[in-house]
């Protein structure tokens, strides 16, 4: 233990995603012995971030206006929406150049054990948009975990119900350049559910 | 170095580093455990989805400085596989999980009695055959038994006058005599205390023939009982999804 605010510092860094208490002590460090005008940058990075991020306000996704830019794309079809957890997984589908659909960004996955209840992920809104948009396609894209898969029986179960509306989940399957007999049960059941005539 | 090995369902997962997390359990013979996995976010890990929440889970592990390493792991029951497909089973079962996290504060001690009851609770909600709301319950009254609070139920929780009766206090400890009865004690239906009855005994024939509103109420009451003893209210108890039974009732 450091004393005062470079403890602090530490502690702060240690509760960000991906650092723990090593690194976040390197970080300090590094932060302590830094050029006045970096630390300057960084303040003003994060004094924006807080200032200025905005979210979509269809999609949910970050963005700089309160339209994002792929909500905006007219090129981009609007009876395709794809569901995400973050942000981060809309660059993820992006980065492959494969889907010219639109998102909406959950902003989580529904996990009890955290207290992420459907009201505290952005249900209600995807709800709203079906029921006005021309949508007729939701591609389930939840992380392919315990979270993400009880998110998207939860998800199926709401809109089921919509006439016309196909639901469909993204196949998850095993890694690719793996052998079958390392694949664990969960993979290797969800690859079975997941198969596709050849 | 030291290795050890154990049989455990894991609890919970937490995020570390870059690619590894802390995988806690409750083990058969130490208690609970809280590991490391390394590497285990990356798509190519070995130990694959089997460190995931409800994984019944056959570990080694390599002693370390601080926290212990998990080096091998096998699936005994995969629960999980069942349970993400039904969302009310999935939220009945992570209250299953934080009741039994919470219930064994220190790591170590051995709670055999809890993992057994736990396991059972997961394996009766993944297979699907019994309601999911009354094995939840069933696991509460019985995991409340081990911590040694659980309900009076047939006798008097505060004199031990044989029962059954019509009142039942949280405060108290459960079902009260006319005598002892104090302010605020609810008034829950005979059927809700013959249930409640069942299933701290097992006896499924009769959980499984009550009705809807005895099973509602005996759920709240098992709930307020259990958050009346924690020190901090349990966070999935208030999500979990008796939506199926509602739907019943209305159509
Ligand atoms: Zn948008
Ligand atoms: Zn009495």
């Amino acid at each position: 233990m450091y004393e005062g605010p470079v403890q602090d510092l530490i502690d702060e860094l240690g509760r960000l995603p991906g650092i723990g208490p090593k690194s976040a002590q390197r970080i300090a460090f590094h932060l302590l012995a830094a050029d006045p005008a970096d630390i300057g940058r960084l303040q003003d990075a994060l004094q924006r971030v807080r200032e200025g991020v905005v979210f979509c306000e269809v999609c949910g996704n970050v963005a700089e206006q309160s339209i994002c830019r792929i909500c905006a794309d007219p090129r981009r079809d609007p009876k395709l929406v794809c569901v995400v957890e973050e942000p981060k997984d809309v660059l993820a589908i992006e980065r492959t150049r494969e889907y010219r659909g639109r998102y909406h960004v959950l902003g989580g996955a529904l996990d009890p054990l955290s207290g992420v209840g459907p009201d505290q992920l952005r249900i209600r809104e995807l709800l709203n948009r079906i029921g006005t948009d021309e949508i007729t396609e939701i591609i389930l894209a939840t992380d392919p975990n315990t979270e993400g898969e009880a998110t998207a029986t939860y998800l199926v179960r709401l809109l089921r119900d919509f006439p016309g509306l196909a639901v469909t989940r993204l196949a998850s399957g095993l890694p690719m350049g793996g052998d079958l007999e390392f694949a664990d049960e969960l993979t290797l059941g969800r690859a079975l559910t997941g198969r596709r005539a050849v | 170095m030291s290795l050890y090995r154990d049989t455990g369902v894991v609890l919970r997962v937490q995020k570390l580093g870059e690619a590894d997390r802390i995988i806690t359990l409750l083990t058969r013979r130490h208690g609970k455990v809280r590991a490391v996995a390394k590497g285990v976010r990356r798509t190519t890990s070995r130990f694959g989805a089997r460190l995931e929440p409800f994984g019944h889970v056959d570990v080694q592990f390599y002693t370390g400085r601080t926290l212990d390493i998990i080096t091998q792991v096998q699936t005994v029951d995969a629960f999980g596989v069942g349970l993400v497909d039904d969302y009310p089973r999935y939220t009945a079962a992570c209250a299953v999980l934080e009741t039994a996290d919470r219930l064994v504060p220190e790591e170590g001690e051995p709670a055999l009695r809890l993992y057994l009851l736990l396991a059972g609770a997961l394996r009766a909600l993944s297979g699907g055959e019994r309601d999911a709301g009354l094995v939840l319950d069933a696991f509460l009254l019985r995991a409340m038994a081990y911590a040694g609070w659980a309900p009076a139920v047939t006798e008097c929780a505060r004199c031990g006058a044989p029962g059954p009766h019509r009142a039942f206090s949280v405060p108290a400890g459960g079902s009260v005599c006319p005598r002892c009865r104090p302010a605020g004690a609810a008034s829950p239906a005979t059927e809700t205390l013959r249930l409640m009855d069942a299933l701290v005994h097992g006896d499924w024939a009769v959980a499984e023939a009550s009705g809807d509103r005895a099973r509602r109420e005996c759920s709240g009451l098992v709930a307020a009982h259990l958050q009346w003893h924690m020190e901090r209210q349990l966070r999935s108890l208030p999500l979990v999804d008796r939506q199926g039974r509602v739907e019943e009732q209305t159509t």
